[in-house]
């Protein structure tokens, strides 16, 4: 082996530790890309993929009952490729184990051949046979709740009469691929099941015969989705339609593509701090390393070795680093990327929904890292290896100390000479403690973006179950009922208070802007369902006109005062003008808030209601589910604390394991640059320190002076992470914005304080294994030589 | 007061050493830096010590000044045994008891000569004021003036001020005129006879120059790890006088 290569091994074997540091951080920056954009394109390769065999509809509607000649009718359309109809319903099911409601939402298939449009994706078993009265299919995840195989049978109460069915399949679909049962916005698989049966079961069970309660419509190639939905409007309006909308307004659709949207945010927001990191840590520690080897590269070039080979030998350096960095980054991912696609398959049910391990991919993330890691090395070899010989071999000019600025405002007469040592290293070298400061400034910002993240989708969550939705169950009713059923469901045992509800659906104009809605009426002086706004902030039901969402304001151009044109979507379709008498701050932005009365006035429905909201003490709740099971018109029972419960195990999981992440991710940061600052220090003034030993310093003092310079550039550090912590945070923020929703802006002291600590602590370890080198230092050895 | 005109017998000894040795194991051969060396430095003398390179001057006042660790044998300074101490305890001696000065200065680059000094009064029990010790070795109009601002000879003065500012009861210098010139050399060491005598600091000097021995009370010559001579000049010539 040539004597050049010897002495890169030795080297690399002292600087192990550096250069491991360095690994890991272009493996975190390889590890980030890959695991976050490469599981965001598996996401949406699955997802894609899945919609296509499924021939996920582009439009969809709801109506009261329309003929199956009207088909034809939509087909012609203008911009409609393809419909299809269907009839749904919402049955309680009948499970004989426990005593709380379940619901199924049965949807026809057609008998023979499969749906044109929205198809099901079978997992188990088969699919229904013709002229079988009593198969079904049931969804993957509730069979899987309730542990339901082919073969099992259920009994469901189809309008009003108990049927037995038998599970022939299970199967799975991109219209529940997030499933939600009515009521709720979080899916509750024990009690909520899809149920696909044939249309010549249902179609009779629910007097549908003939005719669809439910269509959808595929696109052509460059139709208009606003006109569409506007022509499928006018031409249902007749049959009770309640308003076409777009796939993207597809609740399981909305919920799966806003959290693809937010991978696609973050995966490109992490990877670009940890290249910025690396490349930053490379030039730094090459660019010592080589500063401390001026000497030896004159030698070098003065015994006829070329620039080229000068620089070669210290780029190995960073060569070693990013092969290894890049080896550990891209098994890393794949294995994290598994991981976490397995975390999503745990919400969605798509099929094919792993991790692809995609070498395009790969190739531009190693190609990535490497590149900005080379930026960083080339920059830092270039300066001393086109140095002449000659000027290489005298001493670099020797440090030219003088009292610098901070010392001039008086400073240095507060502190003691190491004080000094410390603030005029620093002064000398601004540049580099700036760099390192914006390194570990890097880390506390990327656990407080975590932290952002966690905080506000607890704050949403928090808002929505325990100042929103207050009740203890929430009832749906299959149809609109009378106000009088309050006194029937205040009898039943268990049950302390009742308000009611009353939903409608509605097209609200201003002006020639438009958008449809759920208007919903609630009770004046309701305890249990309140406007609550963004701050949490109540907003007193008005007695008159609506309080609606901000976001809707904006979209219609309207203000308090206004006059708004309504467009009731059922029953007797009236048309009122209706004024808006508050606007509020929320996050989903779609709510139209009004008393209870004032819409029965509105929509000339007096005196009926969709729901109910009951207070029920925790010791009677299961007497109350028992009663409730026997009322057939109740399609639905929700209970917020049950969601929130359920919600919050998951959430507490799934921020562990990011946290662990995050934590991981920022500590591989604040340890490379901290640990590599230190390293490089105690090279440059190993001497010094020395000196200070033999003169009677112990240790500890020593220790301070090395590691006090990193200790105020962390410190420094933190309040700047929390800035660029703040504003990457506020801009994730905006960045995931839609026109119909928003994620609350929380940044708690919390999350500066745990995002500080812990990059603390980081910084503190580093320091500390420095330290024991320090302890190790050879003072004999030191003072032998020459500086 | 000239202490050379003291004898032997009225002089208390400040430090022995006894059968003093120091191994380096080099794979499978021993370096054997010093061989049962017994050594004594006396109150207020100045010892200069000679000898071949690689003979063990240094590895000796390395083990005196505390940096370093005895192989066996042991060093008895006023009544203790510094091989009994540990890390910690060693730092005091030095702290508190030892002045040293190198051939390199080792002055530190970010402080100016007084604060390099002060470095050491800062920590010490009784020192003198920083800008005492350099008056005393001459350098009360270089205060504020950073290392990189001062000669070779003017650091070395620096480095001696800081080195005898805390009053050390030995002050032990290895080379100290190593990388000067003639004539700066001999500044250094008449700041150091001047200090010897001024401040009764028990002195030891290394040197290559034989010539500087007439400067010691005591001379001792070393030769592969052992005393092979050791003489007491009857008077201290004065550093003008001595052959370079
Ligand atoms: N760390 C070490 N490892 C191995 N051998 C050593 C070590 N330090 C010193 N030696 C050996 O110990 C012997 C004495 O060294 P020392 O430094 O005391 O010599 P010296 O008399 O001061 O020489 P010089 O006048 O050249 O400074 C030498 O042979 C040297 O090679
Ligand atoms: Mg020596």
């Amino acid at each position: 082996m040539s004597a050049l290569n010897t002495k890169l091994l030795r080297e690399l074997w002292t600087l192990k530790a550096q250069i491991a540091s360095i690994a890991l951080v272009v493996a975190a920056g390889i590890m980030s890309i890959v695991t976050m954009r490469g599981s965001y394109e598996s996401m949406v390769d699955a997802q894609q993929q899945f919609y296509r065999n499924a021939r996920f509809a582009d439009a969809w509607v709801n109506l009261v009952r329309a003929p199956e000649s009207l088909r034809s009718s939509l087909e012609s359309v203008v911009g409609v490729d393809a419909v299809d109809t269907r009839v749904t319903f919402i049955a309680t099911l009948d499970l004989d184990d426990s005593g709380i409601a379940a619901h199924g939402r049965f949807i026809s298939l057609p008998e023979m051949g499969r749906p044109l449009l929205n198809d099901i994706v079978m997992r188990q078993g088969r699919y229904i046979n013709p002229g079988a009265l009593d198969e079904v299919i049931i969804s993957e995840k509730f069979a899987k709740a309730r542990e339901f195989e082919p073969g099992d049978s259920i009994r469901a109460i189809i309008n009003g009469r108990a049927r037995v069915f038998e599970v022939v399949g299970t199967a799975i679909s991109p219209e529940h691929t997030y499933a939600v049962p009515p009521g709720a916005i979080y899916p509750e698989d024990e009690r909520y099941g899809v149920f696909w049966a044939s249309r010549e079961v249902l179609g009779p069970a629910f007097n549908m015969d003939g005719a669809f309660n439910e269509a959808f419509v595929s696109l052509g190639p460059g139709a208009n989705i606003d006109a569409v939905i506007k022509d499928i409007d006018n031409l249902l309006e007749p049959y009770g339609g309640l308003g076409a909308y777009a796939r993207s307004d597809q609740i399981s659709h909305l919920i799966l593509q806003s959290e693809l949207d937010q991978n696609r945010i973050t995966g490109a927001v992490i990877p670009v701090i940890f290249l910025g990191v690396a490349v930053f840590l490379l030039y730094l520690v090459l660019g010592r390393l080589i500063a401390t080897q001026r000497g030896e590269i004159a030698v070098l070039k003065a015994f006829g070795y070329s620039d080229w080979e000068v620089g070669g030998h210290f780029l190995m350096f960073a060569v070693v680093a990013v092969l290894l960095g890049g080896m550990v980054g891209m098994i890393g991912g794949a294995l994290l990327g598994d991981a976490y696609i397995g975390m999503y398959s745990t919400y969605f049910s798509i099929p094919n929904l792993t991790y692809q391990l995609s070498f395009p991919l790969m190739g531009f993330a190693f190609a990535a890292c490497a590149l900005g890691a080379f930026t960083g090395a080339v920059a830092a070899v270039r300066h001393s290896v086109l140095l002449p010989p000659a000027e290489a071999m005298r001493p670099e000019a020797p440090a030219n100390f003088r009292p610098g600025f901070l010392e001039k405002l008086g400073l240095g007469k507060l502190m003691n000479a190491t004080g000094r040592m410390i603030l005029r290293n620093m002064e000398r070298k601004p540049v580099q403690g700036m760099f390192s400061s914006l390194g570990i400034a890097l880390a506390v910002a990327i656990l407080t973006i975590g932290f952002f993240m966690f905080d506000s989708v607890y704050y949403m969550m928090d808002l929505q179950f325990r100042q929103i939705q207050r009740e203890d169950l929430n009832l749906t009713f299959r149809e609109i009922l009378s106000e009088d059923v309050r006194y029937e469901l205040a009898n039943l045992d268990g049950v302390s208070r009742v308000e009611t509800y009353r939903l409608v659906p509605a097209r609200l104009r201003f002006g020639h802007r438009e958008d449809e809605v759920a208007i919903q009426g609630m009770e004046q002086n309701g305890e249990m369902r309140r406007i609550v706004n963004a701050a949490g902030k109540e907003i007193p039901v008005p007695a008159s006109g609506v309080v609606i969402s901000a976001m809707l304001a904006n979209r219609l151009g309207v203000t308090s005062g206004d006059q708004l044109f309504a467009e009731m979507l059922n029953g007797k379709r009236r048309r009122a003008l209706v004024p808006v008498n508050g606007i509020i701050e929320d996050f989903l932005g779609l709510s139209v808030f009004m008393s209870k009365e004032a819409l029965w006035q509105l929509s000339d429905e007096p005196g009926v209601i969709s729901g109910a909201l009951l207070a029920v003490d925790e010791n009677d709740r299961e007497t109350v589910q028992r009663s409730l099971k026997e009322m057939p018109a109740v399609t639905g029972v929700a209970s917020p604390t049950t969601m929130l419960k359920s919600f919050e195990e998951q959430l507490a999981a799934s921020i562990l394991t990011a946290a662990g992440f995050l934590l991981g991710f920022a500590s591989i940061i604040a340890v490379g640059v901290v640990y590599n600052a230190a390293r490089i220090a105690l090279s440059e003034r190993g001497r010094e320190l020395a000196s200070l030993r033999v003169m009677g310093f112990h240790r500890r003092e020593v220790a301070w002076l090395l590691l006090g310079e990193q200790g105020v550039v962390t410190l420094f550090a933190i309040p700047i992470g929390w800035l660029i912590g703040y504003l990457l945070s506020y801009s994730i923020t905006t960045g995931m914005q839609t026109d119909i929703y928003r994620i609350p802006f929380i940044t708690e002291p919390r999350t500066y304080f745990t995002s500080a600590l812990l990059v603390l602590i980081a910084a503190i370890a580093s320091g500390w294994l420095v330290r024991r080198r320090l302890d190790r230092l050879d003072l004999i050895e030191v003072l032998k030589t020459r500086e | 007061m000239n202490l050379s005109t003291a004898t032997q017998a009225e002089t208390a000894t400040i430090l022995t050493t006894q059968r003093l040795c120091k191994n380096y194991p080099m794979g499978e051969l021993t370096v054997h830096a010093l061989k049962n060396v017994d050594f004594e430095l006396r109150e207020g003398q100045l010892t200069v010590l000679l000898g071949a390179s690689g003979s063990g001057k240094s590895t000796l006042l390395n083990i005196i000044g505390g940096l370093d660790k005895a192989s066996s044998g042991s060093v008895i300074y006023r009544g203790g045994d510094l091989g009994k101490l540990n890390d910690r305890e060693l730092t005091d001696y030095r702290r508190h008891h030892v002045g040293f000065v190198f051939q390199f200065y080792n002055l530190i680059s970010s402080l100016t000569a007084r604060e390099n000094v002060a470095l050491v009064t800062d920590i010490a029990n009784d020192p003198m004021k920083p800008e005492d010790a350099l008056a005393l070795v001459g350098l009360a109009d270089r205060m504020n003036h950073f290392p990189s601002q001062l000669s070779g000879g003017e650091q070395q003065r620096v480095a001696i001020a800081r080195a005898i500012a805390k009053r050390p009861s030995i002050l032990l210098c290895d080379e100290p005129t190593g990388a000067l010139d003639v004539e700066t050399g001999k500044l250094v060491l008449t700041v150091l006879n001047q200090v010897n005598c001024q401040t009764q600091t028990t002195t030891a000097i290394i040197t290559h120059n034989a010539g500087i021995g007439a400067l010691g009370d005591v001379v001792v010559r070393m030769s592969s790890g052992q005393i092979a001579e050791r003489i007491e000049n009857a008077t201290r010539a004065n550093v003008e006088d001595i052959e370079w």
